[in-house]
């Protein structure tokens, strides 16, 4: 991404971001709720496109590219959703041999093999015929996980993939994201405010805030940052560049009036 | 003083133009995409189970109370002028030209209409639609279409059993209740129904159908992800609907009559 300019309304999203996802990286994209971090993905697939500046994908200007290249290049990709996104009328295995059915012809024999695979690989075979409501929060996000690689992607992408996770389902989705990135050759881009999960998966972290990069660099780096914005970040403070308080008149002066 | 309210009666003007644009635009991508989802057509079969199969018991139920009142209503007008062994024709005039394929609308609109838009919205809400799209399956195509010619297959069938059963209501409450002539009732009906007149039952169904069914995918479809959201959408759909269907109903009697 290139001087990455982004309105929605009246309010600057982006003004001027700057950000490299190296190939075969885990790259984690943190900041503060409300600081652009989804609409940076929806830029990054085409869902959004950019008023000013270059996004670029393997080469690809995505803003410049029609809806059928769109498509095209979403097929090189995998999205994990916040709340797993399963397709709710369809069975864990059904889920995740939708985007096989629906873009290739493969005989059903092989099908089956490719599903059971992916469902190996994130440890959920034995749930091949639960509905999604029959899931636990891991096990969506889980079966999520085996459906946005089930067509091989070269990019995967993490929404918020932590959010109301147990410990364990927490450590298992961590152990995941970095196994899937190394033993299937991917990139991985993990957007997320959990601080403390993504240092320890990521291998470059990318901080944003008021619009801006304001951060970038291998995680301990990150962290170890004077930058006010930064540390207030990294290390969780209540007060600082972000006010704890939202902008209100004075106390004492609106506690005195009647009304 | 009246500024403001002109000034609102011109947003108000223009945002039911840029939402009759927004129907339009959307109802020709649906017509351009109906030979491509016709090439699936076992997603169109699912979804005809889902909007009219599921719909056949709230439809004879309500087809054969309307045709008991018919008989009733019928019965007691006729009576007044002594010509109550015309009840056959009534009922089956009034059925087939009119309250089949309106009743069978509005229930349609009440029950498969607000399902297909909850449905939509729901997807919408919990990023279904999103995830597909992420999937480079375009969700119009692929969960749009099949249960948008659902609803445009199931409404002429639904219709037709409507009046079917109304018919078996009015006969059974004029014949079998009130004593009107049974040979009478059919002969009647038989020479006084024409081709034309089923096949106005049956154009007015298919239209409602199409409209019903396109308010109900338009709704769901462009529903605001949220709960209220939804709940807005499903509202939406049955008020639209009904005035909709009403509203064509007069033009189309009007133009064929």
């Amino acid at each position: 991404m290139r001087d990455l300019h982004y309105t929605a309304g009246r309010r600057a999203i982006f003004a001027g971001v700057e950000l490299d996802i190296p190939r075969g990286s885990v790259t984690a994209v943190m900041g503060p709720s409300g600081s652009g971090k989804t609409t940076l993905l929806r830029l990054i697939t085409g869902q959004l496109r950019a008023e000013n500046g270059l996004v670029e994908f393997d080469g690809q200007d995505v803003s410049k590219l029609s809806r059928r290249e769109i498509y095209r290049m979403r097929r090189r990709m995998g999205m994990l959703f916040q709340n797993g996104a399963l397709l709710t009328d369809l069975d864990v295995y059904e889920n995740i041999a939708f985007p096989l059915r629906e873009h290739t012809r493969l005989p059903e024999r092989l099908v089956r093999h490719v599903v059971l695979t992916k469902l190996q690989a994130v440890g959920l075979r034995g749930a091949a015929r639960l509905m999604p409501s029959e899931l636990s929060g891991g096990m969506g996000r889980r079966v999520a996980l085996a459906r946005a690689i089930v067509m091989d992607p070269e990019l995967l992408i993490y929404d918020e993939p932590f959010v109301g996770l147990d410990p364990i389902s927490l450590g298992v989705v961590l152990r995941l994201i970095r196994r899937l990135n190394d033993t299937l050759g991917l990139t991985s881009i993990v957007v997320s405010h959990d601080v403390r999960e993504i240092t320890a998966v990521a291998d470059y972290c990318h901080l944003l805030s008021g619009g801006r990069i304001i951060a970038s660099g291998a995680p301990a780096a990150v962290s170890g940052s004077s930058h006010e914005d930064v540390r207030q970040f990294m290390h969780g403070l209540p007060d600082g560049p972000v006010p704890f308080h939202y902008p209100a008149p004075e106390y004492a002066e609106q506690i005195r009036q009647v009304r | 003083m009246a500024a403001p309210v002109i000034h609102e009666l011109v947003a108000s003007v223009r945002e039911s133009l840029r939402a009759l644009g927004a129907y339009a635009i959307f109802a020709v991508r649906l017509a351009r995409e109906t030979p491509r989802a016709l090439w699936r057509f076992g997603l169109v079969v699912e979804q005809v189970h889902n909007t009219g199969a599921l719909s056949l018991v709230i439809i004879m139920l309500s087809g054969l109370f309307v045709g008991m009142v018919l008989g009733l209503q019928g019965f007691d007008l006729l009576e007044r002028f002594g010509s109550e062994e015309s009840l056959g024709s009534v009922a089956a005039l009034g059925l087939l030209k009119e309250l089949g394929p309106v009743i069978t609308a509005l229930l349609f609109a009440g029950r498969a209409g607000t399902a297909l838009a909850s449905e939509l919205g729901l997807m919408r809400a919990t990023d279904q639609l999103a995830a597909m799209e992420m999937m480079a399956v375009d969700p119009v195509r692929r969960v749009v279409m099949p249960r948008f010619l659902g609803g445009v297959i199931s409404m002429p069938l639904l219709a037709a059993i409507f009046s079917l059963i109304g018919l078996f209501g009015a006969q059974l409450v004029g014949v079998q209740f009130m004593g009107v002539d049974s040979g009478q009732f059919w002969s009647q009906m038989r020479g006084a129904v024409e081709l034309d007149d089923v096949m106005e039952g049956v154009l007015k169904s298919a239209v409602f159908g199409v409209a019903c069914s396109l308010v109900a995918v338009y709704e769901g479809y462009h529903s605001v992800p949220t709960a209220e959201g939804v709940g807005r959408a499903t509202t939406r759909t049955v008020v639209i609907s009904s005035v909709s269907v009403l509203l064509i109903d007069y033009m189309l009697t009007a133009v064929m009559l």
